[in-house]
């Protein structure tokens, strides 16, 4: 290397191979071509592969039918939230994607996806062909709706029935009094070494979304709110507080739950319990996938209870209007196929197909009547769904309540498990994630 | 790095590239007016990349961390961050209120870390010194003990840190396996490891078996400068092991440990790794040290402005502390270098 020149354009060859590379350390930059798109599935199923075997079929009927290949990826849950923000913040995404519903409000206020109206809206069929309570988890109130619902799901008490028998328990309760009478029945010590080893109850107490979850109905049970009318936060006023003290109490002075649920991240590891014979009874969303794997068949499914039997309206709150809603990225290069795709599955066929796979409930009206979705669990669900589900609170600032009260949840739980929690320490846990509420609003 | 080992690289590449001449000898072969025209150019030609990428993966993020703290960011201007409204030292003022919850949980993290990083980097230190010492005499399966004391140094920190996880499981995990089934200690309460009080020594504990390889190592490499005859001689003139250890075994190692006590007391005030494989997101109060509290504010929160100060004021603390301790400690170990 004798001439300058030659040293100089390697040097530069070098730092432009490194920019380059650097660069590309963005991942996950799509390759746009007319006749492919990128999906970002979220995991649905037992495994992110069981999730993407049981998609295939709907994705291969969607390029025969339109010629679009699709690039398909699932994301764990663990990792969607961030993967989301990552795309929003480098505008760089797939063109179609799965949202957790109760982010809607907060991503819908990053202006990354596209509003559902002109021809997006006309081409998954209008509003009115969704139920809605799901609908209604696609943006703020008055707000053009960013994402359409994809999948419907709702809280139900599962139990396990062997338990239930051997308790001399007929049928489940109704009311939390009643709920609570039971879970003591069938908290018991079954190998006689004076500590009880089948508790009434199990939850993963470390789940940060799950419990907040509680908190947001616990409360409107108890006629709080999270939010007051100027969307000020109220997680520490009394009804939230008495809400919040009657899940944490479950473990803290009932003792019906295990001290072991405390470190219990995984709402899966709740369902082993329940399976095994650990617990008899659990609130969940969709553990039929868990039971139907690991070839459960004593379980039986109820409404949540309520504080008083028969509630309706915001004191008859069983669950939010949970599930996964679907949208178009805005900066998508190919926004015609990736309507295509919103339109494919959102269609009543594929609406079956897919709810039926994952043993969630159709977001349109027309699928529900399908014979799959008549068994006693999709209808407590639907019913649930429809009637007694109220959004999660439609804000931008949705994602940091659900990791404020479910952090404080998971503290007190914590606290339960390692000593004593009272009713002190849930108001002073609620008043320091409502100050931290505040603070970043 | 001396200049004649610099220019004298492309003239003794381009005259003679069979034998690597001497430095001097490269100078008096090749002519001065060439070497000089090529000695402005190269150095630079050389740095550049080496620039280009400092600037781009190193002092580029770092001033935009710096700018993230003067502004209010959130998801709501994430996309047109460049626009986000500055607001000066407000998140300062947040993070650095005593009287609110963030202040408070700010300054008491603070303090957590703090003796968090002496527990750790002590315990650390002290069992390093131990192994070294004990593996710098020659005896049989010496080769055997020395790698299996680096075991937690070479595997991923990640797997450790999970395999700890399961075994201070509270209810299957291994741990109270042995302490209660097996040994019967603590009555017939299994403790949680996890939660609670005993979360802080769980990580500690984590945190040392992951570090102290790290120290055994260096230490070790220290003690294989020391000559042996210096301790023949100091034994002869009656020292004891003890004796001998203070007056000559720590000294000598002096330069290795300045450098040494300096690394790991940055790494593990700044740990992160540890308490997020084994607590998740979010640690208990009682083990929540300053990078989880930093991460929890930026990504649980969505305040990024105000995890940007913390970040900012960390960045100072640190700055500060290791620019006192070079001053104070390291020159005089790196001149006997």
């Amino acid at each position: 290397m004798k001439n300058p020149l030659k040293v100089l354009s390697a040097v530069a060859a070098t730092a432009a191979l490194a920019l380059g590379l650097s660069a590309c350390g963005g991942g996950g930059s799509p390759q746009a071509s007319s006749d492919t798109i990128t999906y970002w599935a979220s995991d649905q199923g037992n495994s992110l592969d069981d999730t993407a075997a049981k998609l295939k079929p709907t994705l291969d009927r969607f390029t025969e039918k339109t010629g679009v290949k699709v690039q398909l990826e699932v994301i764990s849950w663990t990792d969607l939230y961030n993967r989301i923000l990552t795309a929003v913040t480098s505008g760089d995404g797939p063109d179609v994607l799965n949202i957790g519903n109760t982010w809607a409000v907060t991503l819908q206020e990053t202006g990354a996806f596209e509003p559902v109206e002109g021809e997006l809206l006309e081409a998954v069929g209008g509003k009115d062909r969704f139920l809605k309570t799901s609908w209604s988890t696609g943006g703020a109130e008055g707000k053009t709706p960013t994402s359409v619902p994809l999948y419907g799901l709702a809280y139900n008490m599962y139990y396990n029935t062997k338990l239930f028998k051997e308790a001399g328990i007929e049928k489940a309760p109704t009311t939390w009094d009643e709920f609570v009478a039971d879970a003591k029945k069938l908290t018991k010590d079954t190998n006689g070494d004076g500590k009880p080893d089948q508790w009434g109850f199990t939850a993963a107490g470390a789940s940060v979304s799950a419990n907040s979850h509680q908190a947001f109905v616990r409360g409107l049970q108890n006629g709080g709110t999270l939010f007051d009318k100027d969307g000020k936060p109220t997680f520490d006023s009394d009804p939230q507080v008495e809400g919040v003290k009657q899940f944490v109490d479950l473990m803290a002075t009932e003792k019906v739950m295990s001290p072991s649920d405390a470190e219990l991240s995984q709402g899966s590891q709740k369902v082993d319990n329940l399976i095994n014979g650990k617990a008899a009874m659990m609130f969940d969303q969709s553990p039929l996938k868990n039971f139907a794997a690991r070839d459960f068949k004593d379980w039986g499914v109820a409404p949540i209870p309520m504080m008083t039997a028969g509630a309706t309206g915001d004191r008859g709150t069983q669950s939010h209007v949970a599930g996964i809603n679907l949208s178009v990225f805005k900066n998508s290069d190919n926004k015609a196929n990736a309507i295509k795709l919103a339109a494919f599955l959102t269609s009543d066929e594929e609406q079956i197909a897919l709810n039926k796979a994952y043993s969630s409930l159709p977001v349109v009206t027309a699928a529900s009547s399908d014979a799959a979705f008549q068994t006693e669990e999709v209808k407590a669900k639907n019913d649930a769904l429809a009637n007694h589900s109220l959004p999660m609170p439609l804000i931008a600032k949705e994602g940091q309540m659900e990791t404020l009260t479910g952090t404080a949840i998971k503290n007190l739980f914590a606290k339960a498990a390692t000593g004593t929690v009272s009713e002190d320490d849930i108001r002073a846990a609620l008043k320091d994630a409502n100050n931290q509420m505040a603070a970043a609003q | 790095m001396s200049h004649s080992a610099l220019d004298s690289g492309p003239a003794a590449a381009g005259s003679t590239p069979a034998v690597d001449p001497e430095p001097g000898q490269a100078r008096a072969a090749s002519t001065p007016p060439v070497r000089k025209r090529r000695r402005s150019f190269l150095p630079y030609g050389l740095i550049l990349p080496a620039a280009i990428l400092e600037l781009l993966i190193h002092i580029g993020p770092m001033l935009l961390g710096i700018w993230i703290a003067f502004i209010s960011l959130t998801q709501l201007n994430l996309t047109n961050w460049l626009n986000a409204p500055f607001v000066g030292l407000q998140n300062f003022i947040n993070g650095l209120n005593p009287d609110s919850t963030i202040g408070q949980a700010f300054f008491s993290t603070v303090g957590r870390t703090l003796g968090y990083t002496i527990l750790v980097v002590g315990f650390s230190w002290v069992l390093g010194m131990a192994g070294a010492v004990f593996l710098s005499s020659n005896f049989r399966g010496r080769a055997l003990l020395r790698t299996f004391f680096l075991v937690p140094y070479a595997l991923p920190a990640y797997v450790g840190t999970i395999a700890w996880a399961f075994m201070f499981n509270q209810r299957d995990g291994a741990v109270n396996q042995i302490l209660v089934d097996t040994l019967h200690l603590f009555g017939d309460e299994r403790p949680f490891w996890l939660l609670g009080e005993n979360s802080f020594g769980a990580m500690v504990i984590v945190n040392v078996w992951q570090l102290w390889p790290f120290a055994f190592l260096m230490l070790m490499a220290a003690l294989q400068n020391v000559p042996t005859d210096v301790y023949e001689a100091a034994a002869i003139d009656g020292a004891t092991l003890w004796q001998q250890f203070r007056r000559i075994t720590l000294p000598m190692v002096r330069p290795a440990n300045g450098v040494l006590l300096m690394v790991m007391s940055l790494w593990t005030f700044n740990q992160f790794n540890v308490p997020f494989v084994l607590f998740g997101a979010t640690s208990p109060k009682e083990a929540t040290l300053i990078s989880p509290l930093i991460y929890q504010n930026s990504f649980g929160s969505w305040n990024f402005g105000l995890g940007g100060a913390m970040s900012v004021l960390l960045l100072i603390a640190l700055f500060i502390a290791s620019a006192f301790y070079i001053r104070m400690v390291l020159p005089k170990g790196a001149d006997n270098d």
